[in-house]
């Protein structure tokens, strides 16, 4: 490093694949950022992206960034604004050939370099892996991936920021990733600006916990924020997070002048709290980080400082998330009016099972539920309720099964109760639910070693 | 003097496979020992029967005067296998914000 910035700004620009489409351009347009980090992989987003890409091999990434980048890269290119993805899903490297397409329709050629980050991908390796003694037993069941092995669809392990530093250190302007962490996304950055080694346990705890602050969008600057609702200023228009950090590890929370939302101490700890495990162990690739030394403080409007975060040691295993193939759901609804909604659905779920036991038709479950009445809250919000006043309820019942036949029959017994069923029902303009395919998530872990990460550099 | 969690504390909660998390704050840092002392994972457990199949959890943090809450087998499965609206266990949070804690010689 030849001189080292006094902050850097890390903007958090899509918290899951399907956020809001203005988001990056506001990002990168609102004021002044470093580096611009998107999230787009979820558990399942995997499996799909791996039935694309074996369809047609070009594919397999979410298309999405590539229009996103079409809008902003000559911002981007021209404020010298980086940008870290893990876009790239199960092909980051055809994301970066469509990335590089659509820089040199913009006349960006010779402006722009990209880096590639994969090697996460193990669904070509498994077999040889089970042989060798890698078991991949499904952290929340114990059970050996053997048990589903030939309906297995995706298998991914989840690499740290590492290989996301290697790319920007070889000049990569837009890092393109598969499996990288969410919070890897922002870390990277942070390392490279800063020089911080990998092994600064307590820089690499904070820079994640950076990440995970800013991983989920607006969550973090007033979106979805239940402290206060009612007062938090136009959310229209609201402003994502963003990380200025400095070279000590202490960062600050902040947004854009003239955004809404906002970002206070009650608003990030919730953020904070999302999707918590055991707090003094938050395990990455890169680092265990404490959450207990976490230290909140507002330090000016929309402005919350970050300090004290301590950090220990990464562990020898690396995450795995696997997808695999589980069986068939379908959902139906139908909706009640008063009088006596609730008692209406009631009886119609009644009748609507007496017949699945008359036609024979066990499933793996029966799910009901009666939306506007315990959907949420489940017994404890019926303690509580003035049941013949609900102007409305709806019936809302699902099953899942392995066979899909048991799952399509029933998907034709919800209709027919609008004519032979309790009176004043509504609300089936939808038509017949169709059953599903299910993906279901089988975590796991493997040996660090075995997992070899690799950064490619494109050339525009 | 009773009140409920929902006028002295905010939360969020998510998910991780078939666990729920709720992360219970304080609002004021004179609410958080309340919490500590009545909010306890087998409380939390009686006040979710029926709701979940598996063990409450509780972790403490005071320096963000929040406890954080696994409830294991809450989700019907988790995720994409599950038939529930709140698959992913985002508003079992504003569930526990039901429950009703002592205000006086509570602490």
């Amino acid at each position: 490093m030849t001189s080292q910035p006094a902050a850097v700004r890390v903007a958090g620009g899509q918290g899951f694949w399907g956020d809001w489409l203005e988001a990056p351009y506001r990002q990168v347009t609102g004021g002044p950022v470093d580096y611009l980090m998107m999230d787009y992989l979820a558990e399942v987003t995997m499996s799909i992206l791996q039935k694309q890409k074996s369809r047609d091999a070009s594919r397999g990434y979410a298309t999405d960034f590539v229009t996103q980048m079409e809008r902003i890269l000559p911002t981007v290119v021209q404020r010298g604004i980086k940008v870290t993805a893990n876009a790239g899903g199960v092909n980051p490297r055809a994301c970066a050939l469509a990335v590089a397409e659509v820089a040199r329709r913009l006349g960006l050629e010779g402006k722009l370099t990209i880096g590639v980050v994969s090697g996460d991908d193990l669904l070509g390796r498994l077999d040889g892996l089970l042989a060798r003694g890698h078991a991949f037993k499904n952290l929340d069941t114990g059970r050996p991936l053997q048990d589903v092995r030939d309906k297995v669809l995706s298998a991914n392990a989840y690499l740290g920021a590492a290989p996301v530093v290697a790319a920007l250190q070889q000049g990569a302007q837009i890092v393109i990733t598969g499996r990288v962490t969410d919070t890897g996304l922002t870390l990277a950055p942070l390392m490279h600006a800063f020089g911080w080694a990998a092994d600064a346990w307590d820089r690499i705890a904070a820079g994640t916990v950076a990440g995970h602050i800013i991983e989920c969008g607006a969550q973090a600057s007033g979106g979805n924020c239940l402290s206060d609702w009612k007062t938090i200023p136009d959310l229209a228009s609201v402003g994502y997070p963003i990380v200025e950090a400095r070279a000590d590890g202490t960062f600050d929370l902040v947004k854009h002048p003239h955004t809404g939302g906002r970002i206070d101490v009650a608003g990030v700890t919730e953020q904070l709290v999302y999707e918590m495990g055991d707090p003094r162990e938050y395990i990455t690739p890169d680092g265990v980080a404490d959450f207990t030394t976490i230290e909140l403080a507002q330090v000016g409007k929309d402005r919350v400082r970050v300090s004290g975060v301590r950090g220990k040691p990464a562990t020898d295993k690396l995450k795995v998330s696997i997808a695999y193939f589980y069986g068939y759901k379908a959902i139906g609804t139908l909706v009640y009016a008063w009088p006596d909604a609730l008692d209406k659905a009631k009886a119609a779920d009644r009748i609507l099972r007496q017949r699945l036991r008359d036609l024979r038709l066990e499933f793996e479950a029966i799910h009901t539920e009666f939306v506007g009445a315990n959907a949420t809250h489940g017994p404890l919000a019926l303690k509580d309720l003035d049941a013949a006043g609900i102007p409305e309820v709806q019936l809302r019942i699902g099953v899942r099964s392995p066979d899909k036949e048991r799952v399509d029959r029933f998907t034709r017994e919800i209709a027919p109760l609008i004519l032979n069923g309790p009176p004043s029902v509504t609300g089936f303009a939808g038509g017949r639910p169709k059953p599903e395919e299910i993906v279901a998530y089988w975590p796991a872990l493997i040996d660090k070693p075995m997992v070899k990460p690799m950064v490619e550099v494109i050339e525009v | 003097m009773k009140k409920r969690l929902v006028d002295i504390a905010h939360a969020r909660s998510g998910d991780k496979g078939d666990t729920a998390n709720i992360g219970l704050i304080a609002n004021h840092p004179k609410y958080y020992p309340l919490l500590v002392k009545q909010v306890t994972a087998a409380r939390v457990a009686r006040h979710f029967r029926g709701m979940i199949k598996g063990p409450v959890e509780r972790f403490e943090l005071p320096n963000l005067r929040a406890l954080n809450f696994l409830l294991h087998g809450a989700l019907d499965g988790g995720g994409t296998i599950s038939l529930k609206t709140d698959a992913q266990g985002k508003v079992f949070s504003t569930a526990l914000l039901r429950m009703e804690i002592e205000m006086r010689g509570g602490r």
